[in-house]
């Protein structure tokens, strides 16, 4: 139950402004409003990309709070796989690892110098 | 008659986001295509583009999650994504209310569509548009099936939302054009990004192209989450452009798998 609450304040940081400069300003107030465990309100404060991703968040929500914490898209994959070697695979939700880790895009970039 | 234009294109945010990581002459051949696809909306003469999305829980969640819906908006907003990681700039984009309400109750006749008379936009819609109306000058109607948050939409309610689609197109005199925008094959915001299943990729566009629809409608969501990932759910975008075209072939121009974008990018119209 608790991962539809921990999903449901990354939805609403990520597409009103208003709840962003909360999150800046007064977090613990922010998330108040919703039924968190202790290790979702870690997590979200840290914030702990690695973590909200094994406890199911969809990917599709974290992108966008990453991209609001001015995450870089290869630190975003890395966190997510660290994550899951720290906290075992993902618990819940559509969104698990199915590629062992393996980076999909290396051999068909331009590498910046 | 009055759909004008049919065709579908991809959508993934990497395409502007991460452009200067792709090869070049791959990218530069989709924005080629993409801008080619901009041409032939304008020239044939359409008054607003009705765009089939499958958005990423910009509007919509799983407190109150429609299957479908549309938009019926002045104006629309977005992307609600960072600018500078999108590279995107916020904008508003223009809508037609009027225009919405006329095909709402038109499709309320054989489909139970949710509406909406705000609607932010994400990168499912905002990146098509970056291509296809670049200056926000002509009047969008966002149409979203959910692809995100199961349970799902069956694909032959999907065929049927296409076909109402077109019907209620077909009942107003403006000139209208559909774009179909959605993933085929692809495991997005995963540490699997980039991932591709380019086979299935190849036999879902083999399908499309021949508007085939038995073989659409034949995936069960089981076989696409194995071999498409949790990304191929939006083919359910694609199907209702399908519907829409009323049996019509379509033309491939551009598809070729670009890993960095998340995805096989492609763009496709229909011969209506």
């Amino acid at each position: 139950m608790s991962l539809y609450y921990l999903q449901k304040v990354l939805y609403d940081i990520n597409r009103n402004e208003q709840a962003q400069q909360k999150y800046r300003d007064d977090v613990d107030t922010l998330l108040n409003d919703y039924t968190l465990t202790d290790e979702e309100r870690l997590a979200l404060k840290t914030p702990d990309i690695g973590l909200l991703y094994v406890l199911g968040v969809n990917g599709q929500i974290l992108m966008h709070f990453a991209a609001f914490h001015q995450i870089e898209w290869d630190d975003y994959l890395q966190a997510m796989r660290d994550g899951i070697a720290e906290h075992g695979e993902v618990r819940e939700g559509v969104y698990a690892m199915t590629g062992a880790g393996e980076n999909f895009t290396i051999d068909t970039e331009v590498q910046s110098d | 008659m009055s759909l004008v234009y049919a065709g579908i294109c991809s959508h993934g945010p990497g395409i502007t986001a991460r452009a200067d990581r792709a090869d070049p002459v791959v990218r530069d051949a989709f924005y080629a295509n993409l801008d080619k696809m901009r041409q032939d909306i304008v020239d044939a003469g359409a008054e607003a583009i009705i765009v089939i999305a499958a958005e990423h829980f910009a509007n919509f969640f799983m407190n109150n999650m429609p299957a479908y819906c549309i938009g019926m908006a002045d104006e629309y907003e977005g992307p609600i994504e960072d600018p500078e990681w999108l590279k995107i700039e916020k904008t508003k984009v223009p809508g037609n209310p009027g225009l919405s309400k006329r095909l709402i109750t038109e499709l309320m006749q054989t489909v139970d569509v949710a509406f909406s008379e705000e609607w932010k936009f994400d990168h499912g819609i905002s990146v098509p548009l970056n291509f296809l109306t670049p200056e926000y000058d002509m009047p969008i109607i966002p149409a979203n099936i959910n692809c995100q948050g199961p349970p799902l939409t069956p694909l032959h309610r999907a065929w049927a939302f296409g076909e109402a689609l077109r019907r209620a197109c077909d009942s107003v005199p403006e000139k209208l054009a559909i774009v179909g925008t959605g993933g085929i094959s692809h495991w997005p915001a995963t540490p699997d990004s980039g991932k591709i299943n380019l086979e299935w990729d190849q036999e879902f566009m083999d399908r499309f192209k021949r508007n085939d629809k038995d073989a659409m409608l034949s995936y069960s969501d089981e076989e696409t989450y194995r071999d498409a990932g949790q990304g191929g759910y939006e083919i359910r975008t694609l199907i209702a452009t399908a519907a829409a075209a009323k049996g019509a072939q379509a033309n491939v121009h551009f598809f070729e798998p670009i890993p960095i974008f998340a995805t096989s990018c492609f763009c496709a119209s229909f011969e209506l």
